[in-house]
C-alpha cells in the first residue's frame, strides 16, 4: 500500500476514545453489582408472607382495601410485562382492564352469568382480544413502530373508550353500571372480605408465577434483547414486531383478568375504568416500584395505593400534591424504582432458562 | 455473484452520500471497502444491510432483489451485520448474548419452554471458544475490554451461519496485537462465508482481503484485486491529496 494511506488512520482515535469510555463506564457499573447474592427470592418471600398475613392483622374495612390493592397489583403486572420487559410504552393499559370490567358487568346484568369459571375467563379473553386488535394495529407494521406512535396510539384508544362509555346509554353513560351481582361458585357468592381477598391473592400468585416462567425463559431473553437494543436483534433475524404483539396481547389478557375481578369486587364499573387516569395510574405503580422486575410492579401498586390511602385520610386537601412530589422524587433519583434500593443490576436483568448441568459446571470453572 | 449492488444513490436532504456506487462480492470472498472519510463507505454498508433504504439503485443477494427487504428479512436470507459501534447487550452474560443471536429463528414454543438452551448449548460454547471468550462465558458483556466486545460482536454476527457478513470497522479501537488476533479469528470463516469489511486500517485490509473497492465522493473509484488497487494511480492520488 502507498505509505500515505496511513494518514487515514488519524481520523479514528477521537471516535474510539468515546467508545472506550462508554465500555469502561459499563464495566464499572457491572463491577459494582457483581455480587451473586440472591435478593429477589427473599423480597418475593417477604411480600408473599405479608400478603398472606394481612387479613389476619387488618380490620375488615382494610381487608377490603387490601383486596382492591392486590387486584391493582395484578393490573400492574400487565403493564410491567409490556413496558418493563418489552419496552412497549402502553399509555392505554386501562382500556383492557376497563373493557373486561364492562364485559363481565354486562354478562352479570343482562345474562345473569356470574359463575367465576365463566366470568374470569371471559374477562381475560376480552382483554386479550382488545389488546390483540389494538396491538396488531399499532405494532405489526412492516417496520417497527416508534415509541411515540405506540404510546399515542394506546393513549388515544383509552381516551376514545372513555368517551364512548360516557356517551353510550347501553353502558350506563356517565354513571356506568352499578350494583353488579356478586361473582359466584354454585350457591356461594364472593362478597368483600377475607375469602375474596385470598381468592385474588391466589390468582395473583398463579399469574405472577406464570409471568416469572415467561420472562425467565428464552422468550424472556429475546425480550431482554428487544428492550435493550431492538435494532440489533432485528438484524439477528428476530421478528421484533411479532414478539411485541405477543407480549402486548398477554399483557392485555392479564389486565382483563384484573379488570373483571375489580368489577365484581367494587360491584360497579364506570367510565374512568377504561380511561386515561387509570392508564396513568398503572404507569406510576410500575415506575415507582421498579419496572423490569415483577415484584417491583406489585410493590409499587401496594405502596402507591397504601400511601394515597393514608395521605388522603390525614391530609385531606393537599394529599395529591404530597403524593405527586413523592412520585417525582422516586422517579428522579431512583429511575429503576424502589426495588433498586435492594436489587443490583445483574440480578434485575436475571438469568434465563434452567441451566443444564454442563452449564453449571462451566460456570463453576469460570474464574 | 453472492451480492450485487448497482447504481446505489442515497441522498440525505442536500447531501448526496452515494452517487451511483456499486459493489459485487463472490462466494467465499473477503472484500474490503475503503475510501477517505465521507466517501460513503458506511452509508453503502447500511444500504446493503437494510439500515438505510437507497434513494435509487438495486441490491441483490443470492439472485434475489432484496432492495426493499427489512433487516429481519435480510438476516433470514443469510446476511449478517456487525455494527460500527459495538452493540453487544452489556447487561447480559456473554453466553446469553451468543444464545440470543443463535436462537433468532427458533420457534416460539422452543423459546417459551427454553428448549433452545439445551439444543444450542454446544454451539454457544463452540463460538465462545473460537473467539477466545469461553472462560468468561458467564460474565456480563459490559465487563469485557473493548477489543473483546468487538470479538463477541463478530461471534454474534456469525451465530446465524450467514452467507455474507458485513463488518463495519471491526478493529476500531483495538491494539496492534488485538488486530492481529482479529485477522486470525476471521480467516477460518472463509470456508463458509463471504465478508464485506469497512476498515481504516489498510494494513489489516491488505492482509485479509481478496478484493478491494475504493469509494470516493459516493462513487466507485476503483475495484479489483489488492495488487491492482495498490498499483492504481487514481487511488494513490486521493490518499495523497488528503495526507
Amino acid at each position: 500500500m502507498p505509505k500515505a494511506m496511513g494518514a487515514v488512520k488519524q481520523a479514528v482515535p477521537a471516535e474510539i476514545g468515546g467508545e472506550r469510555d462508554v465500555a469502561m463506564a459499563g464495566s464499572r457499573a457491572a463491577g459494582a453489582v457483581a455480587s451473586t447474592r440472591k435478593i429477589l427470592p427473599i423480597v418475593e418471600g417477604v411480600v408473599l408472607l405479608a400478603a398472606l398475613l394481612a387479613p389476619l392483622l387488618l380490620q375488615d374495612y382494610l381487608t377490603v382495601f387490601a383486596t382492591r390493592v392486590i387486584i391493582l397489583a395484578l393490573f400492574a403486572l400487565s403493564f410491567d410485562l409490556v413496558w418493563g420487559y418489552a419496552g412497549i410504552m402502553s399509555f392505554g393499559q386501562a382500556l383492557f382492564f376497563g373493557s373486561a370490567g364492562y364485559g363481565v358487568a354486562l354478562l352479570a346484568r343482562d345474562l345473569d352469568i356470574t359463575n367465576i369459571f365463566l366470568v374470569l375467563p371471559a374477562g381475560t379473553l376480552i382483554g386479550l382480544a382488545f389488546a390483540l386488535l389494538l396491538g396488531g394495529f399499532l405494532l405489526l407494521g412492516r417496520h417497527p413502530s416508534s415509541v411515540i406512535f405506540v404510546s399515542l396510539g394506546t393513549l388515544t384508544g383509552s381516551y376514545a373508550a372513555d368517551r364512548l362509555a360516557r356517551g353510550w346509554y347501553y353502558l350506563g353513560g356517565q354513571n356506568g353500571i352499578p350494583s353488579i351481582a356478586p361473582m359466584s361458585l354454585g350457591s356461594y357468592e364472593f362478597t368483600e372480605g377475607p375469602a375474596f381477598y385470598y381468592l385474588v391473592l391466589g390468582i395473583l400468585v398463579v399469574v405472577y408465577l406464570l409471568c416469572r416462567f415467561l420472562v425467565r425463559s428464552q422468550f424472556g431473553l429475546a425480550l431482554a434483547g428487544l428492550r435493550e437494543n431492538e435494532q440489533r436483534i432485528a438484524f439477528f433475524g428476530y421478528k421484533v414486531q411479532h414478539l411485541k404483539a405477543i407480549i402486548f396481547t398477554i399483557g392485555g389478557a392479564v389486565a382483563g383478568l384484573a379488570g373483571s375481578l375489580y368489577a365484581f369486587h367494587e360491584g360497579f364499573v364506570w367510565p374512568n375504568m377504561v380511561g386515561v387516569v387509570v392508564s396513568t395510574q398503572v404507569v406510576l405503580y410500575v415506575l415507582f416500584g421498579g419496572s423490569g422486575t415483577l415484584i417491583g410492579a406489585v410493590i409499587g401498586a401496594v405502596i402507591v395505593e397504601g400511601v394515597s390511602f393514608w395521605l388522603s385520610d390525614n391530609y385531606r386537601d393537599i394529599w395529591p400534591i404530597i403524593l405527586g412530589l413523592l412520585l417525582l422524587l422516586v422517579i428522579l433519583f431512583r429511575p429503576l424504582g424502589l426495588i433498586s434500593f435492594v436489587l443490583g443490576e445483574r440480578e434485575r436483568v436475571g438469568s434465563f432458562g434452567a441451566r443444564s448441568k454442563e452449564n453449571v459446571k462451566e460456570k463453576r470453572n469460570a474464574p | 455473484m453472492l451480492l450485487e449492488a448497482a447504481g446505489i444513490r442515497k441522498v440525505f436532504g442536500k447531501l448526496t452520500a452515494l452517487d451511483g456506487a456499486a459493489l459485487s462480492v463472490g462466494e467465499n470472498e473477503f472484500h474490503g471497502l475503503i475510501g477517505p472519510n465521507g466517501s460513503g463507505k458506511s452509508t453503502l454498508m447500511k444500504c446493503i444491510a437494510g439500515a438505510e433504504v437507497p434513494t435509487t439503485g438495486k441490491v441483490s443477494f443470492v439472485n434475489t432483489d432484496i432492495t426493499a427487504f427489512t433487516p429481519t428479512e435480510r438476516a433470514r436470507a443469510g446476511m449478517s451485520l456487525k455494527f460500527q459501534i459495538t452493540s453487544v447487550l452489556p447487561s447480559l452474560t456473554l453466553y446469553d448474548n451468543i444464545l440470543l443471536a443463535l436462537q433468532a429463528q427458533s420457534s416460539l414454543v422452543d423459546l417459551v419452554f427454553s428448549r433452545t438452551r439445551g439444543l444450542l448449548h454446544d454451539q454457544v460454547m463452540t463460538m465462545l471458544t473460537q473467539f477466545r471468550l469461553a472462560d468468561r462465558a458467564f460474565e456480563a458483556a459490559a465487563a469485557l475490554s473493548h477489543g473483546q466486545q468487538q470479538w463477541l460482536e463478530i461471534a454474534m454476527a456469525l451465530a446465524g451461519k450467514p452467507k455474507l457478513l458485513l463488518l463495519d470497522e471491526p478493529t476500531g479501537g483495538m491494539s496492534l496485537e488485538e488486530r492481529r488476533v482479529t485477522g486470525e479469528l476471521l480467516q477460518p470463516i472463509k470456508q463458509h462465508c463471504s465478508l464485506v469489511i469497512v476498515e481504516h486500517d489498510l494494513d489489516f485490509i491488505r492482509d485479509i482481503c481478496d478484493r478491494l473497492t475504493v469509494l470516493d465522493q459516493g462513487r466507485v473509484l476503483a475495484s479489483g484485486t489488492v495488487a491492482e488497487i495498490q498499483a492504481n494511480k487514481a487511488v494513490q492520488e486521493i490518499y495523497l491529496r488528503r495526507a
